[in-house]
């Protein structure tokens, strides 16, 4: 069978373009490595974390990102802390974020790299120390992180 | 210092929740390109953002080279207070671009 891997390497041999001195991608055991650095061994559920792209971008080098967390942000319950990771770009980890309860509502926007098709994760850590986490799964036509400027 | 553009209201209610639009002209290089000659082009990138409300950390954000060129960041806050809104750019060599902002709280 010919994986969508195997395909973009040969068409990449075709046209010229190397993937080769990039880095090999991050896999998706290396973004469990790097959740399992950031938060060790806790637990993290699945919910409260909404994340959202696009279900496929022309262009990986900048793709709308948005995340948003179910939380009342008040001094007693807040988000303390937002993290994405991506599973296939050169490095899973794509950005923190830090908020308090005078942030008033868990809700995120920014501009992400996307080097293939993969998921993204977000995972937010409430001050009670819970951890919750959303994904969003993306289909990238350009990647980002191709050799040269396009 | 780089450019930056800053999208924040300048009055607010007591309670409040507003919306702030930051973005800064950079180029974010991941340090995995390279340039026609072959040879890599280092990496270049902003390390970290913080938005300060009258002194108090509101918003805090650790950028990676996954971040899009000319970062873009939309987050919210709480206005309870009149003050100022600071906001720092910082780059992998410490080099720190600041801006600010009047927000005045009123009923």
């Amino acid at each position: 069978m010919i994986t969508r891997r195997d395909w973009l390497t040969g068409a990449a041999a075709i046209t010229g373009y190397s993937l080769l001195p990039m880095p090999l991608s991050a896999t998706p055991a290396d973004m469990q490595k790097a959740m399992r650095q950031a938060f060790g061994d806790s637990p993290i559920s699945t919910g409260r974390v909404a994340l959202t792209l696009p279900a496929l971008a022309e262009n990986g080098n900048s793709v709308r990102l948005s995340v948003a967390v179910d939380s009342p942000m008040t001094e007693k319950d807040h988000v303390e802390f937002i993290q994405l990771f991506a599973e296939a770009n050169p490095l899973p980890d794509i950005a923190r974020f830090e908020l308090v309860a005078l942030s008033g509502r868990a809700e995120i926007e920014t501009r992400i790299r996307l080097a293939a098709e993969q998921r993204v994760v977000a995972v937010a850590g409430m001050n009670d120390g819970s951890l919750w986490s959303g994904s969003a799964s993306i289909v990238v036509t350009i990647a980002a992180c191709l050799e040269g400027l396009i | 210092m780089l450019k930056a553009r800053i999208s924040a209201p300048a009055r607010a209610r007591p309670g409040e929740i507003i919306s702030i639009k930051t973005l800064i002209s950079h180029p974010m290089e991941t340090g995995n390109r390279r340039n026609s000659l072959g040879a890599r082009i280092p990496r270049n990138i902003l390390t970290e953002f913080v938005c300060l409300y009258n002194g108090r950390q509101a918003f805090r954000a650790e950028l990676h080279p996954a971040i899009a060129a000319n970062p873009f960041l939309a987050f919210h806050l709480r206005a309870d207070a009149s003050g100022t809104l600071e906001f720092r750019w910082t780059d992998q060599d410490g080099e720190v671009t600041t801006e600010t902002r009047d927000l005045v709280v009123e009923p």
